[in-house]
C-alpha cells in the first residue's frame, strides 16, 4: 500500500519537473519527500564518505544513506565496508560516535558483537538459538559499495550499474578535483555540520548557481585582498556550466584554476607569500613550494554529483535529507596526507574564512536557502525557475551541453535525473 | 583552592562587560579588548587541544577578528541584517589559575538568538585566558565550545 501510494505521489512529483521550471511544492510536499527518499535515495550511487576518513584497520565513521544511518569501516584486511547501523536482533544502533577506531561493535542491548565486516561474532547465552539461526546469517546488512579515485559510494539499488559508468563524465574532472592534495593524496583534514530548515533540493542547486555569488558574498569578497577578490569576480570570465550526464555537472568559474598541475611556473600572488616562505623553511625545494601553493586554492570548479554530493572547489559539500524542510550539510575540509604542516593549515584557514557555520560565506547562503523555504509556501501555485541561459547553449568538447557560467544548466541536469528517477516504475 | 573573591569579582565584571558589548554589537569597543596576538576560537570538535592544525568553526587572529566585525557592521551581509538580537547569560565562572600576568577562567554561557521567529538557544562552555595589564583584562584566548558541535549548528552571523 505504501508502495502504491509512493509510487503515484513519485509521478505526480515528477510532473512538476518541466524543462525551465519545477513546481515549488517540491520543496514543502512531506509526501513527496518520503518518496524521494525511496525513488531517489535508495535508488542510486550516493557518497558515503572519502577513504581517508578510515585511514586504518578499525577506523569507521557513520553516515547516511537517505535518512537511514550506515557506517563506513575498515577491516583488519583493509578492506572497506558500508554496513546498515542496526543490530540483527532487535534493532538498536551499533554506532553512535561520528568516527574512531574499533575492534568491533558491540550492540548496548544484549551484547551482539560484530566484527569490522560486519559479520556476527558473538552473544551471550547463544545455546538459546541452537537451531534456531546460524550466526553466519545473521550480519549486519552490508551494502553494495565502490570507490572512485578515494571517494566511497554505496547503493541499496542491487542491480545496479557500477560506479564507474554512473559518474561517466564526471571522472575525468574527480581526477583534476583530487589534485589539490599537491602532490600528496587527498586527505579529510576535518568538517563542519550544519543544517537548515529547508528542503534538500534547495542545497543540491546551489552548489551550481554562480549567478548568487556576487550578491549574496558580497561580505566575503570585500574580505579579500584586491587580487584575490578580482579572481572570485568570474561572471563575465570565460567559466561555463557544462551537463555531464545522470544529473550530474561541473560549473568551471576560474577556468585558470581547472588544472592544479599546469602553469606551475606563474609568480606566486601576494597572499600565498608567507605560505611559500613557510614551506621554505620547512625545506620545502622551490618547485614542490610552487606546487603546493597553487594546489593550496583548491580547483577553480563545482563538481556536482547527484543527488548528495558536491566536490566544491576545495573541499566536499555533502547534503542529508533530514525532513521535507530540514537539510543537513557537512563542510569537509581537505588537504594532503604527509604534505608539510604549513600547506594543510593553510588550507584549513582558507576553509574556515568561508565554510561553515561561522564562515564569511555560508551564513549568507543559509539566510538563503531559508528565505527560499519560507517563500516557497506563498500561494496556492507557483514554480521555481531554473531556465536562465535555456537558449544560450553551446556544445561542450566533450559534447555535452554546456551554458555560460551563471546558467541553470546544472540544476536543469539534476532536475533532469530526479525527474527520470521519480518516474522510474523499475523494481530495486 | 584559595578562594579570592577580589579576583573573581574583578574578572566577572570584565566578563560581563564583553558580554554587553557582544549583545548589544559594541564590536569595536569588543576589538579593544583583546591582545594583538590573541585568539578567538570556535572548535569543531570538542576533544580537540590543537586548534591551529585543526578546523576549526572560527579560528581568528587579530587580523580576522576585524574583518569579521567589518562583515558584520558593513550591511553587505544578509544574514548579519537578520539578525535581531541576541541575549547571552553566563554564569559558573571559576578562575581555573591564576599568576602575576595571567588569569584562565572557565564558565557557562547560554546564548539566545531569535531566528526569524525561531528562538534558537547555544549552550556552551567558555574558556578564557586573560592578561593581566595596567588597564586591566585583555584577552589573549577565547575558546567557545559549543553543545551543537557534537550535533549541528544552525548558521551563526553574530559573535559569541
Ligand atoms: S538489540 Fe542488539 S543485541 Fe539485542
Ligand atoms: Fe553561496
Amino acid at each position: 500500500m505504501l508502495e502504491e501510494n509512493n509510487l503515484s505521489t513519485a509521478c505526480r512529483a515528477a510532473s512538476m519537473v518541466e524543462e525551465g521550471r519545477i513546481h515549488k511544492q517540491l520543496y514543502s510536499d512531506e509526501a513527496i519527500f518520503e518518496a524521494e527518499l525511496d525513488k531517489v535515495f535508495n535508488s542510486t550511487w550516493v557518497f558515503i564518505g572519502h577513504e581517508s576518513e578510515v585511514p586504518e584497520a578499525g577506523s569507521y565513521k557513520t553516515a547516511w544513506v537517505g535518512r537511514q544511518p550506515v557506517i563506513l569501516s575498515r577491516d583488519r584486511k583493509l578492506q572497506l565496508h558500508v554496513l546498515e547501523n542496526r543490530c540483527r536482533h532487535r534493532g538498536a544502533t551499533v554506532c553512535e560516535k561520528r568516527k574512531g577506531k574499533s575492534k568491533s561493535f558491540t550492540c548496548p542491548y544484549h551484547g551482539w558483537g560484530y566484527g569490522l565486516d560486519g559479520s556476527l561474532r558473538g552473544l551471550p547465552k547463544e545455546e538459546e538459538y541452537k537451531g534456531v539461526f546460524a550466526k553466519s546469517d545473521m550480519s549486519l546488512v552490508n551494502l553494495r559499495h565502490e570507490t572512485y579515485n578515494g571517494l566511497v559510494f554505496a547503493t541499496y539499488k542491487k542491480d545496479i550499474e557500477p560506479l564507474e559508468d554512473f559518474l561517466g563524465g564526471a571522472k575525468k574532472w574527480i581526477d583534476l578535483f583530487v589534485k589539490q592534495g599537491g602532490g600528496y593524496p587527498l586527505k579529510v583534514l576535518g568538517e563542519h555540520r550544519f543544517n537548515f530548515p529547508g528542503n534538500w533540493k534547495i542545497q543540491l542547486e546551489n552548489t551550481t548557481d554562480a549567478y548568487h555569488f556576487p550578491i549574496v558574498h558580497k561580505s566575503f569578497i570585500s574580505s579579500l585582498d584586491d587580487q584575490t577578490a578580482d579572481i572570485f569576480d568570474f561572471l563575465d570570465g570565460e567559466g561555463f556550466v557544462e551537463d555531464l550526464g545522470n544529473g550530474h555537472s561541473v560549473m568551471v568559474m576560474i577556468p585558470e584554476l581547472t588544472d592544479l598541475e599546469e602553469n606551475l611556473d606563474e609568480p606566486i600572488p601576494e597572499r600565498f607569500q608567507k605560505l611559500a616562505e613557510e614551506l621554505r623553511q620547512e625545506g620545502v625545494a622551490e618547485p614542490e613550494v610552487k606546487r603546493l601553493v597553487r594546489a593550496a586554492h583548491g580547483t577553480g570548479f563545482n563538481l556536482n554529483l547527484f543527488p548528495n554530493v558536491s566536490c566544491s572547489m576545495a573541499f566536499f559539500r555533502v547534503l542529508r535529507p533530514v525532513s521535507v524542510s530540514e537539510t543537513a550539510i557537512h563542510h569537509v575540509a581537505l588537504g594532503g596526507e604527509g604534505a608539510p604542516e604549513a600547506f594543510n593549515r593553510k588550507r584549513i584557514r582558507l576553509h574556515e574564512h568561508f565554510q561553515g557555520p561561522m564562515g564569511f560565506g555560508t551564513p549568507d547562503d543559509g539566510e538563503a536557502w531559508e528565505r527560499v523555504q519560507k517563500g516557497s509556501i506563498a500561494g496556492p501555485d507557483g514554480w521555481i525557475m531554473v531556465n536562465r541561459g535555456i537558449k544560450n547553449l553551446h556544445q561542450s568538447p566533450d559534447n555535452n551541453p554546456a551554458g555560460e557560467v551563471c546558467s541553470e544548466t546544472g540544476m536543469r541536469a539534476a532536475y533532469q535525473q530526479y525527474k527520470k528517477m521519480m518516474s522510474s516504475t523499475e523494481d530495486k | 583552592m584559595q578562594s579570592d573573591t577580589q579576583l573573581l569579582i574583578s574578572v566577572s565584571e570584565f566578563l560581563w562587560y564583553e558580554a554587553d558589548l557582544l549583545d548589544h554589537k559594541s564590536y569595536q569597543e569588543w576589538l579593544q579588548l583583546w591582545t594583538k596576538t590573541g585568539f578567538y576560537i570556535v572548535p569543531a570538535e570538542l576533544d580537540e587541544t590543537d586548534y591551529l592544525n585543526s578546523v576549526n568553526l572560527a579560528m581568528d587572529d587579530d587580523e580576522m577578528r576585524q574583518l569579521r566585525v567589518k562583515r558584520l557592521e558593513n550591511g553587505e551581509s544578509v544574514s548579519a541584517a537578520s539578525v535581531s538580537g541576541t541575549i547571552r547569560m553566563i554564569s559558573r565562572i571559576r578562575i581555573v589559575e591564576s599568576s602575576d600576568d595571567q588569569v584562565k577562567v572557565r564558565l557557562a554561557m547560554t546564548l539566545n538568538e531569535m531566528r526569524h521567529g525561531v528562538l534558537v538557544t547555544y549552550p556552551a562552555e567558555v574558556e578564557y585566558t586573560l592578561n593581566r595589564s595596567a588597564d586591566g583584562f585583555k584577552i589573549e584566548q577565547k575558546v567557545v565550545k559549543l553543545l551543537h558541535t557534537e550535533s549541528y549548528l544552525r548558521t551563526v552571523s553574530f559573535i559569541f
